[in-house]
C-alpha cells in the first residue's frame, strides 16, 4: 500500500501538522510518497524529504499552486494519484477545502477529521461537535482522508528521500487569488502551541484582550477566542477555537470568560489540563476544567500576569 | 440570476447528542431538529441578493425524509421561492447528495449555488467541494463576505491564517461560514405565505442517482469523558495547582 500525502505550507517553510499526517499515513501504508505544490518552494521539499517515513517527495514549482486555490490544486493531485491506496492531507482549511474535490473526482467517499487509524481502511472520527466518536470503515478504492493534527504526533526526522520534481497539471483558470489579510503574530501558533490561552465573550472588547496578551507572554502561550469574541469584533476570525473554528489539544488550555457550550468545548476538550476562569459557577466550562476559579477575570488575569 | 441554495435538516445545535445503549448510532428520537445552522445562513445571503436585485430566483433543495419539507418551508419563510425535497432512505452520504446537486444544477441552471460549509450532524465539511468538482466549478469554501462583480463573484473565505479572497468564474460554488451574515428573525406571516410556496418532491431515481456509500459505520460511541475537576480559591493555588500536580509550570 502506498500513501500520497499533499504537503501544507507557505511556499518558504513545511507547516509542522504535515508531520503528524506522515505519522498517520504510516499506520496505513509502507510506502508515503509527499507532494509539495507551490511557487518558489523548493525548500519546503528539502523539509519534506527530512521526515523520516517519507520515500519519496513529488515536487511541482508553478504559479498557479502558490496559493494552494483548491481548483488547480486538486488537479494536479488527480494527475499523481495512479496506483496510491491512500490519500492524505491535513484536516486544516486548506486541506478541507480541496481535498473532498479529489475524492469527488476519483469517484470516492471522503474520510474527514481522522482522529485515529484502527486499520489502513478502518478510522475513527469526531461527529455532532465531538459528542460523538464514529468509526468508520471505506470499501472505496482509495482512502481520500484528512487528519486531525492534534491526534497524531509528529513523525521522526533525519531522512533523506529523494525529490522529482513533476508538471504541473493543465487546466482552465477559472479562480484567481485577489489578496489575503494573514495574522501577524509573534506569539506561537494557536494549533500547534503548548500553552493556550483564549478569551470569550467576558472580555467585552478587544482592547480588554491586552490582558489576555500579557499573560500569553509570561507562558509562551499562543491566544484564542470563543466565536463571541470573534462575531463581537473582540478579535479575528483566525483565533477562533471550536467545532467550526480551530482544534487545539494543548498541556494547558485556560479558558478565561467563556462558557463552555459544546461547540468551544470540541475544539479544546482534548487538552492535557484544563483551567476555566468564570465568574459564573454554573458555567458549563467548569465540568471540563481541571481547576477551576470562580472570579472576575478583571481581577485575575492582571494578578496572574504579576505573578508569574 | 437564479440561485441554487441546498439544506440540511439536523439536530437543534443546542442539543447535546446521545449515543444509543447498542453503540449504533446517536439517539435522535424525540430530539429537537432544526435547519443546519451554515444552511440558513447560505439561505439568509442569497434572499439578501435577490432582495439587492441581483438574484432573480431562489430556489432551496433539501435531501433528506419527508419532514425536511419543514426547513424548505423554513426557507421559504425567509425568502426563497420555491423548493424540490429529494426525498432518500437512509442519510445520504456526502457524495451521493453532491450526485443529486449534481443533477439539480444540470436542470436549473443556476447562476451561483451557496449552501452551508459543514452540516452540525456529521461534520464533513465535504459536499460544496464535492458539487464543485462533479460540474467542474470553482469554489469558494468558507465565505465570511460574497461580492457579485459581473461575470465573477468575490469571496472572502475565512483561513487558518486569516481571510483570503478569491474570484471565481460564475457559474460557482459558495459555502457559508457564521460571519457572512446573522439570518433574519423569521415573522408569521411569512411562515403562512410560506406553505403555499411551490415545493416538487422527487427520489433519487428521477436523476438517476444510486444511494451508495462506500464508508459504513462500525460503531458510534461516546467519547472519553473528562474526570471531575477541581475548584481553586485564589490564582496563588492555581498557580501551585499547576506547578506542583499538574507539572505544566515551572
Ligand atoms: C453552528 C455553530 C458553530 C459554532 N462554532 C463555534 C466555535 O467553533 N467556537 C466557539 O467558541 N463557539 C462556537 N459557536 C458558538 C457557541 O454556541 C457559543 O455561542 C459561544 O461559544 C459562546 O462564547 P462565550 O463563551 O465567549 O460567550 P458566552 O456564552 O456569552 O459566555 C461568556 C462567559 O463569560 C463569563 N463572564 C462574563 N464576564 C465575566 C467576568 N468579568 N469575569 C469572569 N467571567 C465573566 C460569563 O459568566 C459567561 O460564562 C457555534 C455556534 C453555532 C450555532
Amino acid at each position: 500500500m502506498k500513501s500520497l500525502i499533499i504537503a501544507e505550507h507557505n511556499n518558504e517553510h513545511l507547516a509542522p501538522v504535515t508531520a503528524s499526517v506522515v505519522k498517520a499515513a504510516a499506520l496505513c501504508a509502507d510506502e508515503i510518497v509527499v507532494l509539495v505544490a507551490g511557487k518558489n518552494c523548493g525548500e519546503v521539499a528539502e523539509q519534506a524529504a527530512r521526515l523520516a517515513p517519507v520515500s519519496k517527495v513529488l515536487l511541482c514549482d508553478d504559479d498557479q499552486y502558490q496559493y494552494a486555490l483548491a481548483e488547480p490544486l486538486a488537479s494536479l493531485v488527480i494527475a499523481n494519484a495512479e496506483g496510491f491506496s491512500h490519500i492524505l492531507a491535513a484536516a486544516t482549511t486548506s486541506g478541507k477545502n480541496f481535498m473532498p474535490r479529489v475524492a469527488a473526482m476519483l469517484d470516492v467517499e471522503q474520510i474527514s477529521d481522522i482522529i485515529s487509524v484502527e486499520s489502513p481502511d478502518t478510522f475513527k472520527r469526531p461527529i455532532y461537535a465531538g459528542n460523538a466518536i464514529a468509526t468508520v470503515q471505506s470499501s472505496e478504492s482509495v482512502k481520500v482522508v484528512t487528519v486531525r493534527g492534534t491526534a497524531f504526533d509528529a513523525c521522526e526526522s533525519g531522512g533523506s528521500a529523494a525529490i522529482e520534481s513533476i508538471a504541473a497539471a493543465p487546466g482552465e483558470a477559472i479562480s484567481a487569488f485577489v489578496g489575503e489579510e494573514l495574522a501577524k503574530s509573534d506569539r506561537p501558533e494557536l494549533t500547534a502551541a503548548g500553552v493556550v490561552i483564549s478569551g470569550g465573550r467576558g472580555m467585552q472588547n478587544g482592547d480588554n484582550f491586552d490582558l489576555i496578551y500579557k499573560v500569553a507572554d509570561k507562558l509562551g502561550a499562543a491566544v484564542g477566542a470563543s466565536r463571541a469574541a470573534v462575531d463581537e469584533g473582540f478579535v479575528p476570525n483566525d483565533m477562533q477555537v471550536g467545532q467550526t473554528g480551530k482544534i487545539v489539544a494543548p498541556e494547558l488550555y485556560i479558558a478565561v470568560g467563556i462558557s463552555g457550550q459544546i461547540q468551544h468545548l470540541a475544539g479544546m476538550k482534548e487538552s492535557k489540563y484544563i483551567v476555566a476562569i468564570n465568574k459564573d459557577e454554573e458555567a458549563p466550562i467548569f465540568q471540563v476544567a481541571d481547576y477551576g476559579l470562580v472570579a472576575d477575570l478583571f481581577d485575575v488575569l492582571p494578578e496572574l500576569a504579576e505573578a508569574l | 440570476m437564479k440561485i441554487l441554495v441546498p439544506v440540511k435538516r439536523v439536530i437543534d445545535y443546542n442539543v447535546k447528542v446521545r449515543v444509543k445503549a447498542d453503540e449504533t448510532d446517536v439517539d435522535l428520537a424525540n430530539v429537537k431538529m432544526d435547519i443546519n445552522p451554515f444552511c440558513d445562513i447560505a439561505v439568509e445571503e442569497a434572499v439578501r441578493l435577490k432582495e439587492q436585485g441581483v438574484a432573480t430566483e431562489v430556489v432551496v433543495v433539501s435531501i433528506g425524509d419527508a419532514k425536511a419539507e419543514e426547513q424548505i418551508r423554513r426557507a421559504m419563510a425567509i425568502g426563497a421561492d420555491r423548493g424540490i425535497l429529494v426525498q432518500v432512505e437512509k442519510p445520504a452520504s456526502s457524495l451521493t447528495v453532491a450526485k443529486i446537486l449534481k443533477a439539480i444544477f444540470d436542470e436549473e441552471q443556476p447562476g451561483l449555488v451557496m449552501m452551508g460549509k459543514q452540516a452540525i450532524d456529521t461534520d464533513n465539511n465535504q459536499t460544496g467541494q464535492m458539487l464543485a468538482a462533479l460540474t467542474g466549478l470553482a469554489q469558494g469554501t468558507f465565505a465570511s463576505k460574497v461580492e457579485m462583480a459581473d461575470d465573477k463573484v468575490n469571496v472572502t473565505r475565512e483561513v487558518d491564517g486569516g481571510l483570503q479572497t478569491v474570484s471565481l468564474k460564475l457559474p460557482a460554488i459558495v459555502t457559508t461560514d457564521l460571519r457572512l451574515n446573522e439570518p433574519r428573525y423569521v415573522k408569521l406571516p411569512d411562515i403562512m405565505k410560506a406553505k403555499r410556496k411551490p415545493l416538487d418532491k422527487k427520489v433519487p431515481a428521477d436523476f438517476g442517482v444510486e444511494e451508495r456509500s462506500g464508508v459504513s459505520v462500525l460503531k458510534v460511541e461516546a467519547p472519553a469523558t473528562r474526570k471531575a475537576g477541581i475548584k481553586v480559591a485564589s490564582v496563588t493555588e492555581l498557580l501551585d495547582k499547576l506547578k506542583n500536580e499538574a507539572k505544566v509550570l515551572s
